[in-house]
């Protein structure tokens, strides 16, 4: 236990995130915290991973108010992932209405945007952007989790409901020590 | 008949010294059939079976001493081909895919449910126009077994699960909290993987290659490229493999880190995700930095690497090799000692050796449950074979046996980095791929980190794809997690799951 109670003090905080300030543009509608609710529509888990990796203590999203819920009820965004299978069709749907309004959708990974290298296939929609309009798009394959965490920060600023670029931040910093 | 059969000994061929194997071209069903049996008596397992045409069936067996590649001519208007279920008894829905895909049925098989199709298509997707024994369902109607008696009831679960998971339907049956009997369904993501291959270049399909499991794609495009590699008659340089197989440890080490810290959390020890996770976040960091991606996408292509190592790389990997194995041992130290978390992890979904064999388990969950295979150390490929890593091998076979499994390889894995890097050659050019006069096919195999990875492509005049498919052995993997579950408590399942982590995108394709 003692070696536990040693290896927790030793690491320390490894988060790297700097306050993100929200953009307060009406004073009731947002402050800064959100329930994601992430649907994989036939992913190869690349898009997965990095979502993974936006849990971990050093892009500790949930610190910032953010975090990944398991039912769509009280969730306020819905996270897609994946080219859309034919198979996973009815689920998006099911999900996205079964969420409450506001809602927001999120189109992650080149797949969810256009079906990515899966594009063309008899068994996939080349993408959740055929059908639905998403709020904000991540390209990349997968994007990088500061890529998608930028998203999905910006996801509730009223100004942007659609974005060429949401990417920010993108110079690579040093490693971890 | 028996004169005839395949001989282990001297049937095989070693192309430029990678793993020996052998294509058998039958016309008759009976001695497809005949030689799987012959061959199933010999030791072997069933890695996939596919069809790559609708007149040609594919099944890949591994023997100890190399792979054979059984492949059966169907005539022109042949409706159906033999199934092999009553010899391996994985190949079921590998050949329920088939049926659908190609609309063919398989003769004797007894479960004919649909697997891939969910009642969405009219006619089957691969059937090229002929006529087919398709039979349109409604998507509801898919009738999982039932189990009766008193108090048992179903618990569906799927497809969208609660978390940050690949989508596919579990049914549990239970009795209070026991479960009794899973079954999976699968093919949510199923994205027609081995059409998209068809006409692609070389190039284009080494990316398809590297996206059939995210977290295997330096295992599925290496063995994609090797394929493509034989196909096409070039050996590799030195510098080349080394840095394959420094890229395919890495691969595995992340891997291997991730799901240790998964599974200490599934375990109740919500710390493990806060401890493994950063550990996993530098290197895929390190990989940004030095390979240009972060989960190593397309950094292998056939005829070579799309990166290169440099001596500064080189001294910095060695660095980051010596703080993961002393981190990584501090972490195993605390796992094993930790009496809750191994009181989780301890008889808790067991796969026992002879369930493993009968289902043909290779990979880690092979290993945990007494079966050594691992073709990093039973075949002499070179630069591996230099730096003998040694055989992690558990007789135990439930989570805490692949748990250990899984740190035993991590440290042979950075024992073998460190050995890669230490002994690099220094950086070499790829190899030009050259056109080639007729259609050739190449088969090319690898141990990714869940286990056996096969990849096989046949290359038409002019460099494109004619036809590939590609195996990475998750779809064995749900067999043995249905055939583990059942005894556990229903809470047991996502960490029995975890420690088999089949990828549902790989297996679906
Ligand atoms: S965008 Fe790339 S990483 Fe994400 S699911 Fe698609 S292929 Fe995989």
């Amino acid at each position: 236990m003692w070696k536990l109670l040693w290896k927790i003090l030793k690491s320390g905080n490894l988060t790297e995130s700097r306050m993100h300030k929200p953009e307060r543009t009406s004073p009731c509608e947002y402050s800064r915290s959100a329930s994601i609710r992430h649907l994989d529509s036939g992913s190869c888990n690349g898009c997965e991973l990095e979502l993974w990796a936006l849990e971990n203590p050093v892009h500790s999203l949930s610190s910032q108010g953010f975090s990944f819920v398991a039912s769509p009820r009280h969730a306020d965004i819905l996270l897609v992932t994946g080219p859309l299978s034919c198979h996973m069709k009815e689920a998006l749907e099911k999900t996205y209405q079964a969420m409450p309004s506001p809602k927001r959708l999120l189109a992650v990974g080149d797949c969810a945007i256009n079906g990515g290298v899966f594009r063309g296939s008899y068994a996939i929609h080349n993408g959740v952007t055929e059908d639905m309009s998403p709020n904000l798009t991540v390209p990349g394959c997968p994007p990088r989790p500061e890529e998608i965490a930028d998203a999905i920060r910006r996801s509730f600023s009223p100004a942007k409901t659609h974005s060429d670029s949401p990417v920010l931040d993108l110079e690579i910093r040093s490693p971890l020590p | 008949m028996e004169g005839n059969n395949f001989s282990p000994e001297t049937g095989f061929d070693s192309f430029h010294g990678a793993i020996p194997h052998a294509t058998l071209s039958f016309d008759s069903p009976e001695r497809y059939r005949g030689e799987a049996h012959f061959l199933a008596h010999s030791g072997a397992r069933l890695l996939a079976l596919w069809a790559d045409s609708p007149s040609s069936i594919r099944a890949s067996l591994i023997l100890r001493e190399g792979v054979v590649l059984l492949s059966l001519s169907l005539p022109k208007d042949s409706l159906s081909f033999p199934s092999l279920s009553s010899i391996f008894p994985t190949a079921g829905r590998f050949e329920r895919t088939i049926a659908d895909l190609f609309g063919l049925l398989p003769e004797g098989l007894t479960d004919l449910r649909p697997w891939s199709d969910h009642g969405l298509w009219l006619v089957p997707p691969l059937a090229e126009g002929r006529p087919s024994l398709h039979q349109p369902f409604a998507p509801e109607d898919y009738p999982f077994v039932r189990v009766r008696g008193e108090g048992v009831h179903e618990i569906p679960v799927g497809p969208v699960h609660a978390g940050i998971i690949e989508p596919g339907h579990f049914r549990f049956s239970v009795v209070g909290e026991k479960v009794l009997r899973l079954e999976t369904r699968m093919g949510y993501v199923h994205k027609g993987i081995d059409s998209l291959f068809r006409g692609r270049t070389l190039f284009e399909g080494a990316r398809l290659a590297s996206r059939i499991s995210g977290d295997s794609a330096v295992a599925t495009s290496l063995a994609f490229s090797k394929a493509v590699e034989e196909a096409l008659n070039i050996e590799v340089s030195e510098g080349i493999r080394f840095v394959r197989a420094l890229l395919l440890e890495r691969e595995r080490i992340a891997n291997h880190i991730g799901d240790l810290g998964a599974l200490g959390n599934d375990a109740g020890l919500g710390v493990a995700l806060s401890l493994f996770g950063p550990l996993r976040e530098r290197m895929h960091r390190h990989n940004l930095t030095h390979f240009g991606h972060r989960l190593l996408f397309d950094t292998i292509v056939p005829g070579g690497v799309s990166t290169f190592l440099s001596p500064q790389m080189v001294d910095a990997l060695l660095q980051e090799t010596d703080d993961l194995l002393s981190e990584v041992s501090l972490l195993e130290r605390i796992y094993s000692d930790h009496g809750g978390l191994q009181d989780r992890f301890q008889n808790t979904g067991i796969l026992s050796p002879e369930i493993a064999i009968r289902l043909g388990i290779g990979g880690v969950a092979g290993r945990a449950s007494g079966q050594g295979w691992d073709l990093r150390i039973d075949h002499r490929e070179d630069p591996v074979h230099r730096f003998s890593p040694a055989l992690a091998l558990d007789h135990v076979g439930d989570v805490a046996a692949r748990v250990r499994i899984r740190f035993f390889e991590i440290f042979e894995s950075l024992h073998l980095v460190h050995a890669l890097l230490t002994n690099f050659p220094g950086p070499d050019i790829c190899s030009t791929l050259p056109d080639i006069p007729l259609s050739r096919e190449g088969l090319g195999i690898v141990e990714g980190f869940r286990g056996e990875v096969l990849g096989w492509v046949r290359i038409r005049p002019g460099k494109t794809i004619e036809s590939a498919h590609i195996a990475e052995g998750s779809p064995l993997l749900w067999h043995a997690l249905e055939a583990s579950v059942p005894g556990n408590l229903v809470a047991d399942f996502p960490l029995i799951n975890k420690s088999f982590n089949p990828s549902y995108s790989g297996s679906d394709l």
